[in-house]
């Protein structure tokens, strides 16, 4: 009888992919657009918004600039300095936060509807009247550092950071996202302040919404939060990078009793004919946790990791393809082994019918599970304009997905996995290498 | 995947921020108890099963094996072959996993609401029909040595608090680590995991916790079919030793070439929910006094030791109420570049000195009581976190009623409440005091 559960799972979804109410497109009176799904059930409203550039815009000499501009543009704004402006946000119960990653600088406000108009005069100020005082700079620049120093020791931090900057050496990729020690320390107030200035446009912005809001008041809000912007950002350019992928496996020393492994290779475009069959491969060879091949082969078959996975990662000018996984020292070699082994063995052998219908039915009955909760809701909507993606994406989407064929995921495997050009890092002190 | 939740002291605990969930709840003939949740914003619904065993219910000499359990309960059942379970959820477009705890052991599906009879039918299933082998228990060994490694060995930090730990409780099951011991995980046989699963996976010692698009009137008929029929085990009790009196300070100094950030914490221990020692009001105090201490940018200590003083990169305070035995309460700083331990230790001993002697102000009071009752009206907004407030509070025996009346009983929390505590927990106390450093610094 132990076909009993698996007679049940060849019944198709007949739910829609997501049942909330459907994404709205709100221009306010200036031309400033949010995408907005209305949800009056909690007394909740999250906005989220994103500007085009971030850290990889960061000048040479001042890596870290978009991230300190981020954890330092909640600290005073307006006539409020640091602890009178985080006060107000405590005592509103208003969370109010920056943040910033290779390609985009961002944040967003989760509020009760009751203090939504107070909320939105915080991000105002913060967004266009930030302080940058001296004290509270100087603290969260410290805080950063610390950070950065106590990174320097960690396993899967120093794999990555010695990932990007083998593949894309020069380029502004190659540095992460994070900054470095020196580039934090030669930042002045007057660069955070000519930040702010010039790189938050409203030609660079876009902005989601979840919950208890109606589109014209969203429409006032928009305006009164986004209108003192300037509107375009300096011009900025981030050229196509170029990763060069290496062949030889690169060991960075740490005493650890745990290796940290990365491999990478090249990824597909967001807006590639071939991006879903190659997001269902990603779900079949490493994305699918315990229904992924890495994971039944080195960790369920030999218990060789706790944790082994790959991803696709997308970012404006390059895309990668990136999979890792921490075994003991002893067991490196085997782990490295089995990995490769099966990446050689998708390429060249394909996927079966089977599992192409199992990544499917799981990719797209599981597409309603991520909107749980206003800030996530927000955040998709944001991520939607992002990448560009039309108004009706979580309508369509799920049908794309459908649409792959075996055939498109096993010619995918064939031309886009290099099992031949997988570059791997392993940070730690592995054996028999 | 399959989750270990450490209540680690640096980490934030998942607390008990429960507001009025509202839910909705019922026993099955068995003892199993039912508990529905209602949120209705997608079709979709989180399943979960919790156990009233944890880590701090394992023999002498075999730590580890409820974590250890927990991974097997993915292996193989009389209808189902090893590794399906995840699979056959992952094939109907759900999300599965588990984590365990020191007083709990929970277990969880998140489906499309037509799918819940299959989940639910799946988890009854290895509540009595699990299938243990050599075969499949050998593999799964490694890959909790290797978790131990990844959480603990490969972190300077992890390894202190273990360490702390063993310091902190001299004589409760808290001490051990719930990832176990690895010398002790690495001789855990196939007798003594199924003894323990024969022990404690009973429905009697068990809480189903739905939340999402589902009424009673949905639910009861299918926990009937798939719960109601696993019977009844023995009535189980949960012996736990219990704390002496300390005798002496104590301080665990860690050195290690990895650090590059030292930090210091001390410890003390303090009443929980389920150990509140007759004074009822004393964890809703402490959460206050946590809020006061350790709330954010303005916080006491924060403002202090970080912003005032310069002394610190970060400090604050933070308290795990969430215990069905005595828990701790924790002051914790890291000490700015050029900034001595020693010093740093001063300040924040000056910092609990003051609290000591002039308590908290009626103003720091009003102000964390409102921002933890605003913290429960968050906490209704995303699909899980009321199954996980419930749970968790049902697994150390609070009851539905103690978790929705939380908000009224922050509000209720008067300044000699805080005041008593303060005296209870803190004043003359001994203490345990947690340094990490670098290789070559100073201690």
């Amino acid at each position: 009888m132990k076909s009993l559960y698996l007679a049940l799972i060849t019944l198709l979804f007949s739910l829609p992919a997501y049942a909330l109410a459907p994404v709205q497109e709100v221009v306010s009176k200036e031309g400033i657009k949010a995408w907005l799904i209305e949800d009056h059930t909690n007394p909740i409203v999250a906005l989220k918004f994103a500007f085009r550039g971030g850290s990889a815009l960061d000048p040479v000499g001042k890596e870290g600039l978009a991230r300190l501009a981020s954890a330092t543009m909640d600290e005073g704004a307006g006539d409020m300095g640091s602890q009178a402006f985080q006060a107000k946000l405590e005592d509103l119960s208003v969370t109010l936060r920056f943040e910033a990653n290779m390609d985009e600088f961002g944040g967003y406000v989760t509020t009760l509807r009751e203090n939504l108009a107070p909320a939105t005069q915080m991000l105002r100020t913060a967004l266009s009247a930030p302080r940058f005082d001296k004290e509270p700079v100087e603290r969260i620049s410290a805080q950063l550092l610390a950070s950065l120093r106590q990174s320097e020791e960690d396993p899967n931090s120093v794999a990555a950071r010695t990932l990007y900057k083998s593949i894309f050496g020069d380029h502004p990729y190659g540095r992460g996202s994070k900054g470095t020690i020196d580039g934090i320390k030669n930042i002045t107030q007057q660069d955070l302040k000519n930040f702010a200035k010039t790189r938050l446009g409203k030609d660079n912005l876009v902005v989601g919404v979840a919950g208890d809001i109606t589109p014209d008041d969203l429409k006032k809000l928009l305006d009164d939060v986004f209108g003192p912007l300037p509107d375009k950002a300096s011009p900025w350019k981030i050229a196509k990078a170029q990763p060069v992928f290496f062949k030889d496996l690169k060991v960075i020393d740490k005493p650890v009793p745990q290796s940290s492994i990365l491999f990478a290779q090249k990824g597909i475009d967001r807006h590639d004919p071939d991006f879903y069959p190659a997001y269902v491969l990603n779900y079949i060879l490493g994305g699918g946790g315990f229904s992924s091949r890495l994971t039944e082969e080195v960790r369920e078959k030999r218990g060789l990791v706790y944790s082994v996975y790959s991803y696709l990662a997308n970012y404006d000018q390059a895309n990668l393809w990136l999979a890792g996984a921490g075994t003991q020292n002893a067991r490196v070699k085997e782990t490295l082994d089995v990995i490769r082994h099966e990446w050689k063995k998708a390429a060249t052998e394909g996927i079966t019918a089977q599992e192409v219908q199992d990544a499917k039915t799981y990719l797209t009955g599981s597409f309603a599970l991520r909107f749980n909760s206003s800030d996530t809701i927000a955040a998709i909507l944001v991520g939607m304009q992002k990448d560009n993606l039309p108004i009706d994406f979580l309508e369509t989407r799920n049908k794309q997905v459908e649409a792959v064929s075996l055939e498109d995921v096993n010619r995918i495997a064939k031309t886009l996995l290099q099992p031949q050009n997988l570059s791997a890092i392993v940070v730690g002190q592995p054996e028999g290498l | 995947m399959r989750i270990l939740i450490v209540l680690s002291l640096l980490l934030l605990p998942l607390k008990a921020q429960a507001a009025v969930f509202n839910p909705q709840s019922f026993t099955l003939d068995n003892g199993m108890q039912v508990v529905l949740i209602p949120n209705t914003r997608v079709p979709v619904v989180k399943h979960m099963v919790w156990y009233k065993v944890g880590s701090a219910d394992e023999p002498a000499g075999k730590s580890g094996i409820a974590h250890f359990f927990e991974h097997l309960m993915f292996k193989g059942t009389d209808k189902l072959e090893p590794g399906d379970f995840s699979k056959i959820v992952a094939k109907n477009g759900g999300q599965d996993n588990a984590f365990t705890s020191y007083d709990y052991t929970a277990y969880f599906q998140t489906v499309a609401k037509d799918r819940l009879g299959l989940v639910m039918d799946m988890e009854a299933n290895r509540m009595k029909h699990l299938i243990l082998t050599k075969e499949v228990i050998e593999p799964e060994r490694q890959v909790i040595l290797e978790e131990r490694r990844q959480r603990t060995d490969n972190d300077p930090g992890a390894q202190l608090r273990e360490q702390l730990d063993t310091a902190q409780y001299m004589n409760h099951p808290y001490r051990i680590p719930v990832i176990g011991w690895a010398h002790e995980v690495a001789a855990l046989s196939l007798k003594d995991l199924t003894t323990f699963y024969d022990n404690w996976y009973r429905p009697n010692n068990a809480i189903l916790v739905v939340e999402g698009d589902i009424t009673m009137a949905e639910l009861r008929p299918l926990a009937e079919k798939y719960y109601g029929p696993i019977p009844r085990g023995p009535k189980l009790t949960r012996i736990r030793p219990t704390e002496p009196p300390a005798q002496a300070d104590r301080r665990v100094i860690k050195k290690d070439q990895r650090v590059r950030q030292a930090s210091l914490q001390r410890t003390y221990l303090a009443p929980s929910y389920g150990y509140d020692q007759g004074d009822a009001h004393a964890p809703y105090a402490l959460e206050v006094l946590e809020n006061i201490l350790s709330g954010g940018a303005t916080s006491r200590l924060y403002k202090s030791l970080v912003i005032d003083q310069k002394l610190a990169i970060s400090a604050g305070f933070s308290y795990s109420p969430n215990r069905l035995d005595v828990t701790e309460a924790t002051f914790w700083a890291s000490p700015r570049p050029g900034v001595s331990i020693e010093t740093m230790e001063q300040a924040l001993l000056k910092e609990i000195n003051l609290l000591l002697d002039k308590g908290v102000a009626q103003d720091e009071i009003n102000r964390a009581q409102k921002s933890l009752v605003n913290d429960a009206v968050f906490a209704r907004d995303s699909l899980g976190t009321g199954a996980q407030v419930l749970g968790s509070s049902l697994a150390i025996n609070r009851t539905i009623d103690e978790v929705e009346d939380w908000p009224n009983k922050i509000k209720a929390v008067t300044r000699s409440d805080i005041e008593r505590v303060i005296n209870e927990v803190f004043k003359n106390k001994y203490t345990v005091t947690g340094v990490l450093l670098g290789a070559n610094e100073k201690s």
